[in-house]
């Protein structure tokens, strides 16, 4: 079993570095000085100079990629020359308000699926069909127009909710409502596939058999099974989600590391960007490491293997 | 076996039924899937359903348990389990039926067993469900206790093992223990020794035996094998789309049966008396059965007679396939997170196979069969020896090289399904194999050849998906036949099949190498269809071939301890002795 | 259907029952929702082709003497700030988002399709590399990674296909790598090079053909989540930008007016969840039509 998370581990590593590796492919590859590409937008004498300086652009490639490598792994993502502070001080300062947005969404998405794929699996006909429908339009409905949507119910005609800001709870219900739906359906899809493919497998049977009941059937045995494809799922919804976030927070208006991506992106503030992208990739290799790792302990026929 | 137990007293039945019926919502028309069964089992005895797939055995025992399926309309005369009636059971008292009252083992516990739980939790979740205990230890014994009395070695060590872990045996046994954990009167089986290797299956019979023997449980024992039957039953029913076509005690019904049905199954299995004639032609000889006589109180069983296949080429000599003392070893992990070991999988394996002759090749799963099969075929190199074909070297040349040869050398699989491209039409399969004929020429072609092996040119456009797995059978073997080849292997080419179906495949083969002269390599577990189709055999175990010779010689006297604990795992009446 | 015992010698092929899941598929019906969708897909595909069919409106035409009208009989879908006739940009929408959403699935197919069979090889080193580089470019969020593309190449169009098509590659290449080995390791190849066939012949008649199979199947369900995947990237403002009547664009301009008008905050969301269910569940629909047919 240890040989098969630490080969994971190593799988993961290799994983983080390329996408350190591509990030800087992508900026020597593109057309242009990679001066003129960091300094965005702005232009005042000297800074092309501070920039060179900074990166050690008049070094070799070879020597500039080890320099990048290092660099990135010990944390340090360079300056933000339109904001003139450190890139790690701008993303530490917005990234708790995302966090949050994104882990009560993606908290919220797991009950209702949970809840929702555990009462609907294997039920009448109508019933089943009633809740597919529901799943799909929510997993097709996007995470924009929900939010505008509840906007212009509870926001601009009940007002409920503040239309804009992240102050206090109320400012974070909406947006966690916006982004929690989307994925909520996804997320129901799957297991509610899983829970049905489980309930199709001979040892079910087997299990009644005993004289357990549905609930305990579900309960003590089919969830566990269910839940090694959304497992396997994790990685990415927590991806989608930290996208789904930067929609969001442009939606309700809310600050946070989208808000500043996205002006980033506008403004061409290239190392904010970078460390936004390699940041999020990171998480997203984490989770998936701790996913599989969580996978490999829950099911004891891949320990053997 | 256990007349006795019968004789002594008549205890309540723990199954009384009659006139069970079940039907399945409006599918097939509103056509029972059950149909008027009756079926009583008293403790301490064996009660067999047998049948071919789609008779109805397995809904009929589900039954027992209301877990016929969703939508089952069940209605019956009669249905107490014992002494209550059933009709009026709600879902709490059924569930109190399951585990504590009646206990069900079904075929493959690889997949029974709940993969991701540990024999202990599986079987602990029995007791603890049922209410019998509450403290941990007390649960934790009763698991290993359990475990012994099904005869597994080490419970305590195979209690914190999952079922992926154990052996296909143990982890049968796991599942019979989980079965009676919680002491019901009533065990129901439903194939429990399908897939089983025959050894293995003499050890799980003898584990279901002994809980009726000695305990006196009652057993319902689900069958489609007439041997198992033969071996563990009091009483048999025979079943056939829904209904039951015969019952009585197991030894009449299998030396006398009346229904012709009955009589039609028993006469098509294949076995050393069969030789040289058609199972599938099996009818009964009148005049000896009428002429055999009450006089003496003990009626003959009956005579089957079987028409002759055509007679056998006489072999030859001429060698087809030379097979010189090959190997191969394989490198794997020992164990869970263990070094790496150097497995054995076939050592210094040498035998001949000549045209027109028959060559069975028997041994349990792991004995290296498939393996030798792989290296034959030219998909696997071996380590050491060498194969030739036809007098001309085969295994120690290049691809590119044995292209040429390779249509002289067919191969028959088991899953005949799984061998054609899901896109291809029956036709296109049999294209396949043709080589330099027009496009005129070879559909002429692929038409003889299916008229050959029974198929009209009805078939030419069929996906195989539609077809019977006997017809997905025939069209392999036309397929087979289209490269016109010296030697086929055919790889337990009808285990797949139900007993009747098997006959007309078995009829077909034997006839067609009649005919034709092909040397054949039939590879089984089945040690009764060898002796039916092969002319000598080759007895393999661990890699080696450890008996071989002559059909009758190898079987009437094994001279081998391997061969004879296999002949002696044959259960019942169709021992080849 | 009964089991008949044919005892004559040479009997014909047996009576068996054929598995009945291959009757269900030949006669199966389409049902309802899958038949809508269907019509809706096609209903597109026109409004992509000739716009000029639903509507006589320019979708770029302002008139200011109705600004910000209710829907009525003119305007079925209302105006919005500045008098443009929603309707009409909803329908000239589809062409942005057809366009856009099948060049990404294009991109994301051709890629992982190249990539995927070769990861299917025998080669433990072709493999491991192009698993790894799916493992990196799906470890980028879409959002993310069509960021990152478009600080560095630009708004527009085109760009963010390229983002969207790039963060598919993984899903198809992955499809077809699985796909690949399967049929690979399937019986019917094993027997193909039984019968003394090359490789290069088996690659085309078996292999390629049954991992192709898959990829129509997993592109139609693919084209909807690019549509959905686009239609946020506009709504950043990271695509076509304005006056152009894209979906997203429009949604995003509609957030300005939501207090005083629902409508053009509601009619491009509206196209947008129908297309993607629409592909969502044609795809699905022929995956399930494709499954019946394939028996691994």
């Amino acid at each position: 079993m240890w040989r098969q998370v630490l080969a994971r581990l190593g799988a993961s590593l290799v994983v983080a570095w390329g996408s350190i590796t591509v990030a800087f492919l992508a900026l020597h590859a593109l057309p242009g000085q990679v001066e003129d590409i960091l300094a965005g937008d702005l232009d005042y004498p000297g800074l092309r100079e501070a920039i060179a300086a900074e990166w050690g652009l008049d070094r070799g490639i070879g020597e500039q990629y080890v320099a990048f490598v290092t660099r990135i792994a010990s944390g340090d993502f360079g300056m933000s020359y339109e904001l003139r502070q450190p890139v790690t001080d701008v993303v530490a300062s917005q990234l708790l308000p995302t966090v949050y947005l994104a882990a009560t969404a993606g908290i919220l998405a797991f009950s209702i699926a949970v809840v929702l794929a555990t009462l609907t699996s294997g039920r009448g006909r109508v019933a089943r069909r009633i809740a597919s429908i529901v799943e799909l339009t929510f997993a097709s409905t996007p995470v924009f127009w929900i939010g505008i949507l509840l906007l212009m119910v509870f926001s601009f005609n009940l007002r409920w909710f503040p239309v804009s800001g992240a102050e206090g709870w109320r400012s974070l219900v909406l947006p966690a409502i916006t982004l929690a739906l989307p994925t909520a359906g996804l997320l129901t899809q799957v297991l509610r596939d899983a829970i049905e493919k489980t309930l199709d497998q001979p040892f079910v049977t087997t299990l009644r058999a005993r004289g357990l009941s549905e609930r305990q059937i579900r309960v003590q045995h089919v969830l566990r099974h269910a839940a090694l494809p959304m497992m396997t799922l994790g990685g990415w919804i927590i991806g989608g989600l930290l996208g789904g976030a930067v929609i969001t927070e442009k939606v309700f208006g809310r600050p946070g590391l989208g808000t500043t991506t996205l002006n980033a992106v506008l403004s061409h503030d290239v190392p904010v960007v970078l460390a936004v992208v390699l940041l999020a990739a990171f998480i997203y290799v984490a989770a998936s490491t701790i996913l599989d790792v969580l996978y490999v302990i829950i099911d004891p026929r891949l320990k053997a293997q | 076996m256990s007349k006795a137990a019968i004789s002594i007293s008549i205890p309540q039945p723990l199954v009384d039924i009659e006139g069970l019926t079940v039907h399945f919502g409006h599918a097939d028309g509103g056509r029972p899937v059950v149909e008027d069964v009756s079926l009583i089992i008293h403790p301490g005895e064996c009660v067999a359903l047998v049948g071919e797939s789609g008779s109805g055995k397995s809904v009929t025992a589900r039954t027992l348990l209301n877990l016929a399926g969703n939508g089952a309309r069940i209605t019956a005369r009669r249905f107490r389990l014992a002494g209550e009636d059933a009709m009026r059971f709600d879902a709490a008292r059924w569930r109190r039926v399951r585990g504590r009252e009646i206990g069900l083992v079904m075929q493959d516990a690889l997949v029974s067993l709940d993969p991701l739980r540990s024999i202990a939790q599986e079987v602990g979740e029995v007791v603890t469900n049922a209410g019998l205990l509450r403290g941990r230890r007390e649960i934790e014994e009763r698991v290993i206790d359990t475990l012994a009395r099904v005869g597994i070695p080490d419970p305590e060590i195979r209690s914190r093992q999952y079922a992926h872990e154990l052996s296909g045996g143990l982890r049968q046994r796991a599942l019979i223990a989980a079965a009676i954990a919680a002491g019901p009167r009533l065990v129901i089986a439903d194939e429990p020794t399908t897939a089983l290797d025959a050894t293995v299956q003499k050890q799980v019979i003898d584990v279901l035996s002994r809980r009726v023997r000695d305990e006196g449980v009652g057993l319902l024992l689900i069958s489609h094998d007439l041997a198992v039957v033969a071996e563990i039953a009091d009483r048999v029913h025979v079943m056939r789309a829904g209904k039951v076509v015969e019952s009585g005690p197991t030894a009449e019904v299998l030396s006398r049966p009346r229904h012709v049905y009955t009589r039609q199954l028993i006469a098509a299995v294949p076995s050393a008396t069969s030789r040289g004639t058609r199972l599938s032609s099996a009818r009964v000889d009148f005049e000896a059965a009428s002429g055999s006589g009450d006089e003496d109180g003990q009626p003959q069983p009956i005579r089957i007679i079987r028409d002759p296949l055509p007679p056998r080429p006489v072999v030859s000599g001429e060698v087809v396939l030379d097979v010189a003392s090959i190997g191969k070893r394989y490198r794997r992990r020992k164990g869970v997170g263990g070094g790496r070991e150097t497995f054995v999988a076939l050592d210094d394996v040498s035998f001949t196979v000549s045209t027109g002759e028959v060559v069975g090749l028997v041994g349990e799963s792991g004995s290296g069969k498939s393996t030798c099969a792989k290296i034959i075929l030219g998909l696997l190199k071996p380590d050491t020896g060498t194969v030739r074909l036809l007098g001309k070297p085969w295994s120690d040349i290049r691809e590119s090289e044995r292209r040429a040869l390779r249509s002289k050398l067919q191969y028959i699989p088991q899953d005949p399904l799984s061998s054609f491209d899901p896109r291809y039409r029956v036709s296109d399969i049999v294209a396949e194999n043709v080589w330099g004929l027009s496009r005129k020429q070879t559909l002429e072609h692929i038409v003889w050849l299916l008229d050959q092996v029974g198929l009209d040119s009805g078939f030419l456009d069929r996906y195989p998906r539609t077809m019977s797995g006997g017809q997905r059978q025939r069209v392999a073997i036309a397929r087979a036949l289209a490269a016109e080849p010296a030697l086929i292997v055919c790889d337990e080419p009808v285990s797949a099949l139900d007993i009747s179906i098997q006959a007309q495949v078995i009829d077909l083969i034997g006839e067609l190498q009649s005919r034709l002269r092909t040397a054949l390599l039939f590879i089984s577990h089945d040690l009764g269809l060898i002796h039916h189709v092969a002319d000598s055999v080759l007895v393999m175990k661990d890699g080696r071939i450890v008996e071989r010779g002559p059909v009758d010689d190898v079987f009437f006297h094994a001279a081998h301890d391997y061969t004879r604990t296999l002949l002696a795992a044959v259960p019942g009446p169709f021992a080849a002795s | 259907m009964t089991q008949t015992f044919d005892t004559t010698p040479g009997t014909r092929a047996e009576q068996e029952v054929a598995p009945a899941r291959a009757m269900r598929t030949v006669r199966r019906r389409i049902p309802a929702g899958v038949v809508a969708s269907g019509a809706f897909i096609a209903l597109l595909l026109v409004a992509v082709a000739a716009p000029g069919l639903f509507t006589n409106y320019d979708p770029l035409a302002g008139d200011f003497l109705s600004i910000l009208k209710a829907p009525d009989a003119a305007h079925p879908f209302g105006t919005d700030r500045l008098g443009r006739d929603v309707f009409a940009r909803t329908v000239y929408g589809a062409r942005y988002s057809l366009f856009i959403g099948i060049g990404a699935t294009l991109i994301s197919v051709v890629f992982g399709v190249l990539l995927g069979i070769l990861a299917g090889q025998k080669s433990r080193l072709l493999d491991e590399t192009n698993s790894r580089l799916f493992d990196i470019v799906s470890s980028f969020p879409t959002v993310l990674l069509a960021m990152l593309v478009v600080t560095f190449l630009g708004q527009g169009m085109f760009n963010i296909a390229v983002a969207v098509g790039l963060s598919g590659i993984p899903k198809f290449g992955r499809v077809v790598r699985a796909q690949t080995q399967l049929v690979r390791n399937a019986d019917y190849v094993t027997h193909a090079h039984i019968y003394g066939r090359g490789h290069i012949e088996i690659f085309f008649r078996h292999l390629l053909p049954n991992v192709l199979v898959a990829v129509p199947v997993t592109a139609t369900v693919f084209i909807g989540s690019a549509i959905l995947a686009v239609s946020g990237l506009s709504f950043l403002g990271l695509g076509p930008q304005p006056p152009t009547p894209e979906w997203g664009v429009m949604l995003a301009e509609s957030r300005d007016t939501l207090r005083v008008a629902w409508w053009p905050g509601v009619f491009p969301g509206v196209a947008i969840t129908l297309t993607v269910i629409a592909f969502t569940v044609f795809g699905n629909y022929l995956q399930d039509v494709f499954e019946g047919r394939d028996n691994s």
